[in-house]
């Protein structure tokens, strides 16, 4: 579009690969122990923690839960009482049980769909003690989990993958309440508003009146970039000038929703003591972002035949802001959507198909192409554990990742791993088609594309939306709660036990005969494996939604 | 299970004091310190009358006035959203078909600037682009009798180029731009 | 490549009898592939009755297709079986051969029965006489003999074996070089080799390999993901076939055709048959295993610990020189070597013969009259008296003592030739003619041909060979550095090889070693692949998870090739199996989507005759690809020795592009003929 957009896009890239390696160190030497939070001893004491005791697997798996769990309860609880308690100028009523459902499990489960607008459903209070409460914690909890991930193939005959909630403390007070404060005043000073006044009654200069919601957005959208979530404070999160005002703030927030994802592939690296395979796994990431970045913003870029048709300018601006343009609204797309995050910066309905099919392909291929923080590289080992056992077959050694033995056991996990979340993606749109169709604002094979990206969003734990969809029902509201669970927790449990598996044998040595986990052909075979994966499990739908609905286009 | 309750709620108590209190709390007050025009809403205040937000777009409709995007929220800023219809849909190509019909009917010809068709993804976009403010100026001008020449450097003046030169669009202030549209003289709208 | 014949009659009977069901339960692919087959029947049945949007022709020929490949899928397993149980009966008639003559008592001169090994018991007498095997391991009730033991311990020089005291357990497979021995046999030879062997490549009897569980539990997960595709696409098609107003929908016969092309049938359907052809190449080897488990882990093998003797070097010393005393011509000492050597049957003795011999042309005979004095273990020593000579030779100790005794010296130049020799890896023997020391005879281990290129193949491979041996650190270098093995350990005393296998293994490395001593089998246990030779001791036997009847310790590079290939053929045709589904999405999906969707029924760029046509072709080549692949599955796939990533670069070009390129042709060509043929 504008002769920037590559420029931007380049920068873009540049950034997210320079941000990856300050970040990747920092988070390793939090999660491996060299740093520690100042007064954390004293906290530990009180909750009763040993920080040497190591969880196993499925221990490990039964605390995340249980947080996640309160967590879940906490919000739930927030979000139907809202309306007697207090933080809440507006007057804001408590929502109803399927809602506070939703909500609690999205903002838990690192999701951060919403089915509601923020600034015209939610209290100040629910805002900030529930959801960006959550926001922090489900961010720690991924990031804890490829942690205790990584230590399975790190260690060697032991049950030990650490220590849950040491790893979830470290995370949420050494990286991101420090990241996320000094980024909600950058925002703030680019003018995100973070006020607990009421909305702004404006008399607007040529008529009528306009009430204008503020509130304390910087502190949430800080986080909410930076933790992968995604959960606006406004309805149309970050394509309302409040929660993202300028070029400049745009560029940082996609920056942070990527940024973590991006470094803690090498964190990961670093944690199963083989840099050059932290590296590789950030390359396979990278080339798959930078296709589909090619791929979207072609697309996009296409002529819009109903605006030629006007002899209008036939640039796709339909639900992109003026300030961001075709370029940036692209980019963003394709980050959130890789990303895990969910936030966008214009509306995803409005684009053309095919880019939403490439938005669609990220979330439904598990959210692996940097993923949500520590998920994305966790779901990503799902990958690379299929990609070696078929290519360590190939070159006539059984299969083994980092000197582990993929066996019967832990094929069995991937297999589970793998399948949840397509299971619910797939079943949840047939259950949705039959029943749900009701909510769905557009029509044709665009209609089919709304449903099949709520549920990829949903299982995906990505949380963006076709925003028309109505989807504060009580049908919606609960099938992608579950969607959502299935999406986190059929990932979560089975790595972890995996994890555990893998800890409990001995880490082989590698030499020539073994296939190498870096280099260009590993770092090709997995991109191609999660693109043939997807491709086999989610082509005949995707063809039936946007594939259809660009062929269908009138010319 | 009791085992991992007591650390789970602890936890849970204390993160969320830390992240859910203190956290919001502290980036307020130092964010309203330091910044306390844009922490408030970069509100505009004329005579201790609000007139609206430099960051929300807002109704502003009349020929006299540089026109915003097309909302689909109808401005309300309490409730934003987009149009969420896919480009190729019967629906969104109808309703750019009446936009530009309204947009002709002003004596608008050649190509029409994009986003004065489209709807914005907020439903709230306080810019336009320079060639739809550009391509407001004879209609302006004509309803205020100004000299349309005074009233294109007035947006060429007010055009803000990408951010550091590279990111971003182009754009325009539409609020900025209309209240400086009432500097430029006589008629009221 | 040694005749085998086939029962045909048989493969076919074994390959129908697999159409039942219950001949899938443990394929989750195959299982799938046959409900398919039994749903499409039935639709057809119902189609026949004016049901269904298909027309019955159709439904009819995806329902023999889908048949068909059940069929094939059988068919390579059968076939695999066929060649498996072949090769295995031809082994049990190569092992009956080996005889060996039943005594009813210790004595020698008691009535003989001629028996087949295999038939011997515990408790069995038998007599071997020199030049004769040694059936089985056993202990010597009478007699006492020189045994070749070489095959077993690796030394070269023979061991007396007599009854009683500690020397008289003898070892199956070694060789009696003098007098004879009366043994009694403690362990029953091969018990049962041949049986397991049959159980490992039929079906019923074969267990899963935990690599091929594993791989069922992958191909399971991608055919439960590729019908929730499918089974989901019905009722997507129907939603946006009502929402476009085309009221499509897809016919059931053709969402059945398009699951079974998806789901990698082409690796459920050969995967028993590459694992049972992987153990039937081990047999052809002349190896035999306990478990199919043996012969994957033989492919994961990252050391390779190799006995110098009979591994890397000839089994038995050569005589390479002959460095004459002063005063002495080397000719001389030539013919004084020959004919002290003429009487010795062991192969040294006649190395010395055919050197001297091929040196210069020497064809000495035993002067008349003369005496041949034995090698014995306390004089360690071996000669001739008579016709004027006192012929001695043996180590540089012995003689030295002997020449003093006789009244001579040993020269000093002797000394120094002798312990030069050994220096250099080469074992000297010193000469004598009475008191008078004529020189020395340098035997000198032979390096197999061939066997340092072999170890430059496995180093290509990531496999490190050691060389292990009894010998001293200077001759083990010496040898080490001439075959071209990465490292090497001297003076090795069996705990010290438990000890190394140990160590490799805590550093993460398979090792894999070749054994047949008793005294091997706490190392053949310790061992992640234990190759024991069959005529190695019945302990080292049980220690072994892998046999090798012809007791040829090189085989252990074999074995691992065979282990890697298994592997290796099974990965290529999953990915093949895998990367086949883009071309047939690619074919189906317009075709079956042709009603839903006009839009994207024009896409056709194959330019195939109709949607029935193209599914029809995406069914028939489906199925066809088993039994055009199951001569590779047989076979296995090509293999050369190279590091990882090359084998994996190469494999991913011709399997993986290959599985993605090689149906549109197949299918563009099967369509024309269902065109011609009207069958569509």
């Amino acid at each position: 579009m504008t002769p920037t957009d590559g420029l931007q896009m380049f920068l873009f890239l540049a950034v997210v690969l320079a941000a990856a390696v300050p970040l990747g160190w920092w988070c390793h030497r939090l999660l491996d122990g060299t740093w520690r939070i100042p007064g954390e001893t004293w906290l530990f004491r009180l909750a009763g923690i040993d920080p040497a005791v190591g969880y196993s697997g499925g221990h490990y798996a039964v605390a995340v839960l249980c947080l996640n769990g309160v967590g879940i309860a906490v919000v739930m609880t927030l979000l139907l009482l809202q309306g007697v308690l207090p933080g809440n100028p507006q007057g804001l009523p408590g929502t109803s049980w399927h809602l506070a459902f939703n909500t609690a499990v999205s903002f838990a489960t690192n999701t951060n769909w919403q089915s509601y607008g923020g600034e015209s459903t939610l209290s100040y209070l629910s805002q900030a003690l529930g959801l960006t409460v959550q926001n922090f914690l489900s961010a720690a909890t991924g990031i804890a989990v490829m942690a205790a991930v990584a230590r399975g193939f790190a260690r060697s005959t032991t049950t030990d993958l650490g220590n849950p909630w040491v790893d979830i403390t470290r995370v949420t007070l050494g990286l991101l309440v420090p990241l996320a404060a000094v980024f909600a005043l950058v925002l703030v000073w680019q003018g995100v508003p973070q006020t607990w006044g009421p909305s702004v009654t404006a008399q607007p200069l040529a008529s009528g009146e306009q009430v204008i919601a503020v509130g304390p957005a910087a502190s949430q959208i800080a986080i909410k970039q930076l933790g992968t979530n995604g959960g606006g404070f406004f309805n149309v999160n970050s394509a309302h000038p409040f929660e993202n005002p300028t070029p400049l703030t745009n560029f940082l927030q996609c920056l942070a929703l990527i940024a973590i994802p991006a470094g803690l592939a090498l964190t990961w690296g670093r944690l199963v003591a083989d840099r050059r395979h932290g590296r590789a796994v950030l390359l396979v990431m990278t080339l798959l972002l930078v296709t589909a970045l090619g791929s979207a913003w072609w697309s996009e870029t296409r002529p819009v035949a109903g605006l030629a048709g006007l002899n209008a300018e036939p640039v796709n601006l339909e639900g992109k802001e003026v300030r961001f343009g075709i370029g940036p609204s692209v980019t963003w797309l394709v980050a959130t959507t890789a990303a895990s995050n969910g936030s966008v910066n214009a509306m995803h309905a409005s684009m053309q198909p095919v880019t939403t099919l490439v938005g669609m392909a990220l979330m439904q291929v598990g959210e692996v192409v940097f993923g949500g923080v520590g998920s994305g590289v966790y779901g990503l080992v799902l990958y690379l554990l299929v990609t070696v056992f078929v290519a360590g077959l190939m070159v006539g050694r059984s299969p083994e990742l980092l000197g582990k033995r993929i066996e019967a056991r832990e094929m069995k996990w991937t297999a589970v791993a793998l399948l949840g979340p397509s299971a619910a993606i797939l079943l949840g749109t047939w259950l949705a088609c039959a029943v749900g169709s009701t909510s769905i604002a557009n029509p044709g094979a665009s209609g089919f594309s709304e449903v099949l990206y709520a549920l990829s969003s949903a299982a995906g734990n990505n949380g963006s939306a076709f925003a028309g969809l109505n989807a504060n029902t009580p049908f919606w509201n609960v099938l992608l709660g579950v969607a959502m669970l299935i999406g986190r927790y059929s990932v979560l449990v089975p790595v972890l036990i995996l994890a555990g598996s893998l800890a409990a044998k001995p880490r082989r040595a590698a030499d020539a005969g073994t296939m190498p986990a870096h280099g260009p052909l590993f770092i090709l075979l997995v991109a191609a494996v999660i693109v043939l994966v997807g491709a086999l499990t989610f082509l005949p739908a995707l063809v039936l939604g946007p594939v259809l609905a660009a062929l269908g286009s009138p010319s | 299970m009791p085992a991992l309750l007591r650390p789970c709620l602890v936890l849970m108590v204390v993160l969320t004091l830390i992240t859910g209190v203190l956290y919001p709390l502290v980036v307020t007050v130092a964010a309203q310190t330091a910044f306390p025009h844009q922490a408030a809403g970069s509100l505009v205040v004329e005579e201790g009358r609000v007139l609206g937000s430099t960051l929300i777009g807002q109704p502003s409709d009349g020929p006299g006035w540089f026109w915003h995007r097309p909302s689909a929220c109808g401005w309300d800023a309490r409730a934003s959203s987009g149009a969420n219809l896919a480009p190729v849909t019967p629906p969104q190509i109808q309703a750019w078909h009446d936009r530009a019909t309204v947009l002709r009917a002003t004596g608008l010809t050649g190509t029409l600037p994009v986003d004065l068709v489209t709807a914005s993804g907020s439903g709230l976009d306080p810019h336009l682009s320079p060639a739809a403010a550009l391509a407001q100026v004879p209609r302006i001008a004509a309803h205020r009798h100004l000299n349309p020449q005074q009233v294109r450097t007035l947006v060429e003046g007010m055009v803000q180029g990408p951010d550091l030169g590279v990111l971003g669009a182009p754009r325009v202030e539409v609020l900025a731009l209309n209240r400086a549209l009432r500097t430029l003289g006589s008629g009221a709208p | 490549m040694k005749p085998v014949s086939v029962d045909v009659a048989r493969v076919l009977r074994d390959s129908l009898r697999r159409l039942a069901p219950q001949a899938h339960l443990r394929n989750p692919v195959m299982a799938i592939t046959w409900l398919g087959a039994a749903f499409t029947s039935l639709l057809w049945l119902t189609a026949l009755a004016g049901h269904g949007s298909e027309s019955p022709a159709f439904v009819g020929q995806i329902s023999v297709w889908l048949w068909f490949t059940v069929w094939f899928a059988g068919l390579a397993e059968a076939m695999a079986e066929g060649r498996g149980r072949a090769h295995a009966e031809h082994l049990r008639g190569a092992k009956q051969a080996l005889s060996a003559r039943r005594v009813s008592e210790a004595r020698v001169d008691a009535p003989v029965t001629a028996v087949e090994a295999t038939a011997l018991v515990p408790g069995d007498l038998v007599v071997v006489r020199a030049g004769e095997v040694i059936p089985a391991d056993g202990e010597a009730v009478s007699g006492i003999a020189s045994v070749d033991e070489s095959a077993v311990t690796g030394e070269s020089a023979p061991v007396i074996r007599a009854s009683g005291g500690d020397r008289s357990a003898v070892t199956g497979g070694t060789r009696v070089l003098s007098d004879h021995l009366i043994i009694r046999i403690t362990a029953a030879p091969g018990d049962g080799f041949i049986d397991r062997m049959i159980a490992l490549v039929e079906g019923a009897k074969r267990q899963k390999t935990p690599n091929e569980i594993a791989l069922t539990i992958l191909l399971a997960a991608m055919t439960l993901v590729l019908l929730l595709a499918v089974v989901t696409l019905g009722p997507y098609a129907a939603f946006v076939g009502e929402r476009t107003g085309t009221s499509g929908t897809i016919g059931l016969a053709t969402l059945v055709a398009l699951l079974v092309c998806l789901i990698p049938t082409t690796i459920g359907g050969l995967l028993p048959a590459i694992g049972i052809a992987g153990i039937d190449r081990l047999h052809r080897a002349n190896v035999i295993t306990r478990s199919g488990r043996a012969v994957e882990a033989a492919g994961d093998v990252g050391v390779l610990l190799l006995d110098k003797t009979g591994t890397i070097t000839l089994g038995n010393r050569q005589a390479s020189a002959f460095l004459p005393a002063p005063g002495v011509t080397e000719e001389d000492l030539a013919r004084a070597a020959q004919i002290a050597s003429l009487a010795d049957e062991t192969p040294e003795g006649r190395s010395i013969v055919v050197l001297a011999k091929e040196r210069f042309n020497l064809r000495s005979e035993a002067p008349a009259g003369a005496v041949v004095v034995p090698f014995t273990a306390l004089s360690r020593m071996s000669g001739l008296d008579g016709a004027g000579l006192c012929l001695r030779k043996g180590a540089t100790a012995a003689v030295a003592a002997w020449v003093v005794d006789q009244g001579g010296t040993m020269p000093a130049a002797v000394t120094a030739a002798a312990e030069g020799a050994a220096r250099g890896g080469a074992t000297p023997l010193v000469v004598t003619d009475g008191p008078r020391v004529l020189g020395v005879v340098v035997l000198k281990d032979i390096v197999k041909g061939g066997i340092r290129e072999r170890f430059a193949d496995l180093r290509r491979m990531g496999i490190t060979t050691v060389m292990i041996t009894g010998d001293n650190a200077q001759t083990a270098a010496a040898i080490a550095a001439e075959a071209g093995v990465d490292d090497f350990r001297a003076q090795v005393t069996p705990e010290d090889k438990l000890r190394l296998i140990r160590e490799y293994q805590a550093g993460g490395r398979l090792v894999a070693m070749a054994g047949d001593g008793t005294n091997d089998a706490p190392a053949l246990a310790q061992a992640d692949v234990a190759v024991a030779m069959h005529a190695g001791t019945q302990a080292a036997k049980e220690a072994g998870n892998l046999v090798d009847l012809d007791s040829n310790p090189t085989k252990l590079i074999e074995i691992v090739r065979i282990g890697k290939q298994l592997l290796m053929t099974r990965g290529a045709l999953t990915t093949f199996s895998l990367t086949n589904d883009i071309a047939k999405y690619f074919v189906i999906i317009p075709a079956a989507l042709a009603g839903v969707a006009p839009a994207l029924g024009g896409f056709n760029p194959l330019g195939l005759g109709s949607p029935q046509s193209a599914i029809l072709a995406a069914v028939i080549v489906n199925a066809l690809l088993i039994p055009l692949l199951i001569p590779l599955a047989l076979r296995g796939v090509a293999w050369r020795p190279a590091s990882a990533s090359q084998v994996l670069g190469r494999n991913l070009l011709i399997y993986g592009l290959g599985g993605l390129l090689a149906p549109f042709p197949l299918i563009w060509a099967v369509d024309r003929l269902v065109v011609l043929a009207h069958l569509a």
